[in-house]
Parts: C-alpha cells; structure tokens; sequence
C-alpha cells in the first residue's frame, strides 16, 4: 500500500524500517538522538542512535571502522558542504579499503546528507557537489528526486556493502508522493524514465526533475515530445538507459544544477557523444548553473541556476539546431 | 603470550624488517614505492599485542609489519604482498603500506597519516554495541597527534567511553622534523601523553623499549577498557632505528634505505648510535638470558629459526607469481 508522504519522511522511514530489519546498522550524526524522546533512540537505543559532536572527520572515520568491524553505520552528515571537512575520509578511505585488502574487507556505510539550498543559504551551504564524488572508485551515489526513490534508495544503500553518499536535495524536502508503506528497494545504477517522449532526450537530477517535468509540459503544449530521465544514482550511473533514449529521440539535453565543469551533466554528454554519436541529430545542449558561487540575494542566486525558462530555451535550442536531412520534431 | 613468545615475536619482527630492508640490495626493483619499517619498535607492538585476547582488533598506520607478524599472520604471504605478487596477503593489492589480516583482528590502516585514528574508534564503538567485551588497539605516531583526526577521536572516545587504548609510538620524528620542533608539549618539555588531559582519560609515558613495561602498562589499559571505564592514551617511546622510509625517486632509480634523519638531517651521529646502543631486541635478549628467564642456547635457537622462517618468506614470495592485470578490476566494490 502506498500512501502520500514526504521525500524527508519517507527517507527517515527508510532508514528506520532498515534499522528494525538489521540489528548491525547504527545511525549517528551532529542532529540525531539527542534527546530520549528520538523516535530513533525510542525504538533502536541509545547504543544504535548517538549524536556525535561537531567532528565530521571522526563520525566518517568512525562509520568506515565500525563497518569494518561488522556494522552497516548511517551517518547523518546534515549538509553537503561538511563532508569538504573531512574529504579524506569520504574519497580516499572507506572507499578503498575493499580493493586495497584485495577483497578481505568490506566497508558497508551510508553518508546521508543535504545538499542544494537555494533559498538564501549564500555561498557555503547551497551548492551541488556531488560532480566531485561520481568518479572516486567504491563510492556510489544516490540522488533522488522523489519521496518514494528516496525511501527505496535509502534501504538498498544501507544493505549495499560499499560506502554509500546518500544526496538529498533540500529544495525537496517538504515534496510529498506516493510511498510504499513496506520494504522498497530502489536498484543502484537503474535510470527512470519519468516521463515518456520521442523528440528530445532531456537529463536531469534531483530537484531539477521536477523542473525538466514542467518545462516538458510546457513543450508539449507547442508539440515537442520531451523524454525526462532521471539517473537516480550517478555512482553507478546508467548510461544504457540515456543512450537507448537518445537512439530514439536523436536529441540530447541535460539539465543540472551544478556548474558545467562539476556536473554529471557534462560526464554524460562526453559518454553520449563517445558512445551515441551516431544517433545524434544535433548538438548536445547543457543547461547548468553559472560559474559563480550562490550569491544570498535572490535576484543572483536565481541568475545563475537554471530553471524552467532556461530549460525549455535549451530544448529548443537542440530541436532548432537539429542538422538538416534527418528527421525533426518541427517535420513530424 | 609468554616472555619468551614475546621475544620470539619481537625477533621475528627485526628479521622481517632486515630482509625487507636487504631486499633493496639484493633484489632491485622487486619493492617498488614506499616501505616503513618498524625495527626500533618492536618491543612496543609485541608487548601491546600480547595484552590482547582474539576478538580485539588492531588497526595501524602505514608503518604495519609489525602488528600482523606479532598476530600470527604468514609471514611468506606478507613479504609477497610487498613484492606485489598474486600470492600476498592482500592479493598485491595493497602493498607495504595496507596490510589487513581481519581473520587475526587486524582491521587495517590508513596511509595519511592520523585517519586510522577515527576508524579505530569506530570499530572501538561497533565493539562496545556488541557488548562482548571485546576492545580496539589503536597504533599511530607522534605525528598523527597533530592531526584533527587524533582530538576528535579522542574527545569521542572519551566522551562515550569507548573500548580502546590509544598507542602513541613516539620516535621523536615526524618524517625529518623533530617533535620538539612541531609539539607544544613536547617544546614546554612536557610529554606527549599530556593530551590525554584535554580529553579526560588517562594518559602515561613509558620506555617503549622495554617489553615488560609496554605489556604490564597496555594491559592495564586493556583491562579499563573492557571494563567499560574508557579510553587510555599511551605513549611509548621508542626509536626508530631506520629511516622514516627508503628513498623516494621516480622509476628507474634505484630504491634504497638512507641512513637515520638524526644524522642525514640534524648530522646527530651521537644520537643515533646511543639509540642503537638502546636496542630493544638484544636489551631483552640480554634481560631474559641474565635473570635466568632464557637460556642463551635456546634465544640462539630462536634467532636461527627467524632467519630460517624469513628466508623462506623472501623466496615463497620471489616465487609468487604476478597477479594477471585484468585482476586490476576486481574488489573496485563489494
């Protein structure tokens, strides 16, 4: 049964029907269990719930070697930008010590953390940086867009045995959806299609989702069939999945809130035009944030990022730019 | 582990370091990268190992020979993984630097320095959900306690009070800086064991040369430890009786291990002849056999069996074959 709930609920529940589930997995952060009234710390003890102090080196160091020693630790790490404190112990630890053990050991663990705040955060708390951990080997990560993705890759990043950043974009906190009451497992490394379309492929992550999703209403209104797809996860990222959409609609744009230079968009442009060439009918166009840090006022903070305005002139520009000879959406 | 397995232990250790040390001469190119050796600390880790029970874990830095050896680990597979050959405890994979045996509790290291610190903690804190009683040994360097890592694990440690004992191997040298140039403790003429205070537990400085000590003094630790009453920082001084690590030079170069910083550095050859004098191998050789402990044909024994036992981890690991290069892909994850 699935009910309407919202993407931070529907996060916390994933993570606490985990907890009632597996006795191993442990969940710690600067904003948990700090008070015995903690539904966590209510159900699960304060042994498995602990708030940690302000020391993001320790609680991620902490989480690999308790993983190492058998347990399956979710770390609260509250916003993004505070895994920048403790870098190492995010890309080159955790992440490392199954290869380096030639497979003795597994670090299964979750860093769960914000990211995005685009509502008046300024320059240190707003920005999208997961560009920065998609290619660091034995890392995943999740990004989802939807209440129930949210939960259902929530679950299967805490039984996966690999060290895990969890992204969940602040903007879409309060967002409510349909959720599975149960156990849902969302699979690492499956885009969705979430909303069919055969003229232009359109790629977007997170909160830029629901933006693709109201920009491809409004296309459709002038006849250009959109595709949005979201990678869901961008560690593993699902390639097959955009290519064989852009083999059908020969049109490829991507929409991402991180800068060009640290987006998953341009890693996907570079593996569509490597792999897809052939299929392509135009350039591939990029619609991402401006090269600048997030200013505090909104004026210059909605300057810089993209949005519905932005993604449907970007769409146009692919469908206007289709080379001539092929098929165009405008000639159908 | 008795006195006599201690020495066993410790002499083991040396002869490992020895042909790890001689592999340069003798087989050029067959190390590649960064080895650190632990000669000089040997009895620091054997009498901490021997205050353990299976169910402990240990987790080290990159200086990491030590620990697995005086855990029982093989000793061929260990000399092949820093050879990089398919039959190394670690497939090859790790090399010098990332030892891990988990089977014998040794959980592994971190190659920068001071990161260790937090994991040890962390599995300090699985062993305390766990509730058997079991505790985490935590080896590092002087060095490592000016890491962030080392305050903040130890504020948490203490704080939660944590099944762990904190062994700080304090050889006087960060690399080539001296600690009296990088320690405010050290600098006020204060031992390093005074941080310990910050952070509410308690703290000691020992002579990590002598194995006796070490033991009696971590397993004291040990023993608060399991007991529930928290963490213990000890500092054990010792001397490292090589350099930090053998040369570093792009490939091509051969590899080989300078002489000690004391003297490369400070030209302090007073200092480091008087370390050698110190030797913790033969001064506990020397305690045993004098007061009766140990008869000197029995530690000849020993020695001979160390040298025959590290003999044929050079050739089993010489013999090991390399590991296939598709491999290079496998345990990228779980």
């Amino acid at each position: 049964m699935a009910r309407e709930i919202t993407y931070i609920a529907a996060i916390m529940e994933g993570i606490h029907q985990e907890m009632a589930r597996d006795d191993d997995v442990l969940l710690i952060g600067q904003s948990v269990g700090g008070s015995p009234e903690d539904p966590f710390v209510a159900a699960f003890g304060p042994d498995r719930v602990r708030v940690t102090p302000i020391s993001e080196t320790a609680e991620i160091g902490m989480a690999a070697g308790a993983a190492l020693a058998g347990k399956r630790p979710v770390v609260d790490c509250t916003m993004a930008e505070f895994l920048l404190v403790a870098m190492d112990q995010v890309v080159n630890e955790a992440n490392r010590f199954h290869y380096m053990s030639g497979g003795r050991v597994t670090a299964p663990l979750v860093l769960k953390a914000g990211y995005g705040f685009t509502a008046g955060w300024a320059g240190q708390h707003t920005g999208s940086i997961y560009g920065m951990f998609m290619g660091v080997p034995g890392l995943k990560v999740a990004l989802p867009s939807t209440p129930a993705d949210a939960k259902g890759l929530m679950a299967t990043a805490i039984r996966d045995d690999n060290p895990v950043l969890f992204l969940h974009h602040y903007l879409l906190t309060l967002e409510a959806g349909d959720v599975p009451e149960g156990e849902h497992l969302v699979p690492f490394g499956q885009a969705a299609v979430v909303r069919p379309g055969h003229d232009v492929t359109l790629v977007a992550t997170g909160w830029t989702v629901h933006r693709a999703l109201e920009a491809a209403e409004e296309l459709a209104a002038e006849g250009v069939s959109v595709e949005v797809i979201d990678p869901r996860t961008i560690a593993p990222l699902d390639v097959d999945t955009i290519l064989a959409s852009v083999e059908r609609t020969g049109r490829l744009a991507l929409v991402d809130q991180a800068t060009k230079h640290a987006s998953v968009s341009a890693i996907i442009a570079a593996e569509v035009a490597e792999a897809g060439f052939a299929s392509l009918r135009a350039p591939i166009v990029q619609v991402t944030a401006l090269d600048a840090p997030i200013a505090y006022a909104k004026p210059m903070e909605d300057f810089v990022l993209p949005d519905v305005g932005k993604i449907v002139a970007g769409v146009r520009r692919v469908v206007d730019a289709t080379v001539s000879g092929h098929n165009t959406a405008a000639a159908r | 582990m008795d006195r006599t397995a201690m020495y066993r232990a410790m002499v083991r250790i040396r002869e490992f370091e020895e042909r790890v040390k001689r592999t340069f001469a003798e087989h050029p190119g067959v190390i590649r990268g960064h080895t650190h050796l632990a000669d000089g600390a040997e009895a620091s880790i054997v009498g901490s190992i021997a205050a353990i029970r299976p169910g402990d874990h240990v987790m080290a830095t990159y200086r990491c020979h030590g620990y697995p050896i005086a855990l029982g680990s093989d000793t061929t597979a260990m000399m092949a993984e820093i050879y990089g050959r398919a039959n190394g405890l670690c497939g090859g994979y790790g090399g010098s630097m990332h030892l891990a045996d988990p089977e014998r509790g040794f959980l592994g290291t971190s190659g920068i320095v001071g990161q260790s610190i937090p994991q040890a903690t962390g599995a300090a804190y699985a062993a305390q959900v766990r509730g058997a009683g079991d505790v985490v040994l935590c080896f590092f360097g002087d060095g490592a306690s000016k890491q962030g890592a080392f305050h903040e694990s130890l504020n948490i440690a203490s704080l939660w009070k944590l099944p762990i004992v904190f062994v700080m191997e304090n050889n006087s040298y960060s690399v080539s800086v001296r600690v009296e140039q990088e320690d405010a403790n050290a600098a006020a003429g204060e031992p390093l064991a005074t941080k310990a205070v910050a952070y509410s537990m308690p703290g000691v400085t020992i002579d990590g040369g002598d194995p006796d000590l070490v033991h009696t003094t971590v397993a004291e630790a040990v023993a608060r430890a399991r007991a529930g009453e928290g963490p213990t920082l000890v500092e054990s001084l010792v001397y490292r009786l090589s350099a930090h690590g053998n040369s570093i030079a792009p490939p091509g170069v051969p590899l080989h291990y300078p002489e000690h910083e004391a003297v490369t550095v400070f030209g302090d050859v007073a200092e480091y002849e008087a370390a050698l004098r110190g030797d913790p191998v033969p001064r506990f050789r020397g305690a045993l056999v004098t007061s009766g402990a140990l008869d000197a044909a029995t530690a000849d024994a020993i020695a001979a069996e160390a040298a025959d036992e590290m003999q044929r981890a050079v050739d089993g690991a010489l013999a090991g074959p390399d590991p296939d290069p598709a491999d290079a892909l496998r345990f990228v994850v779980a």
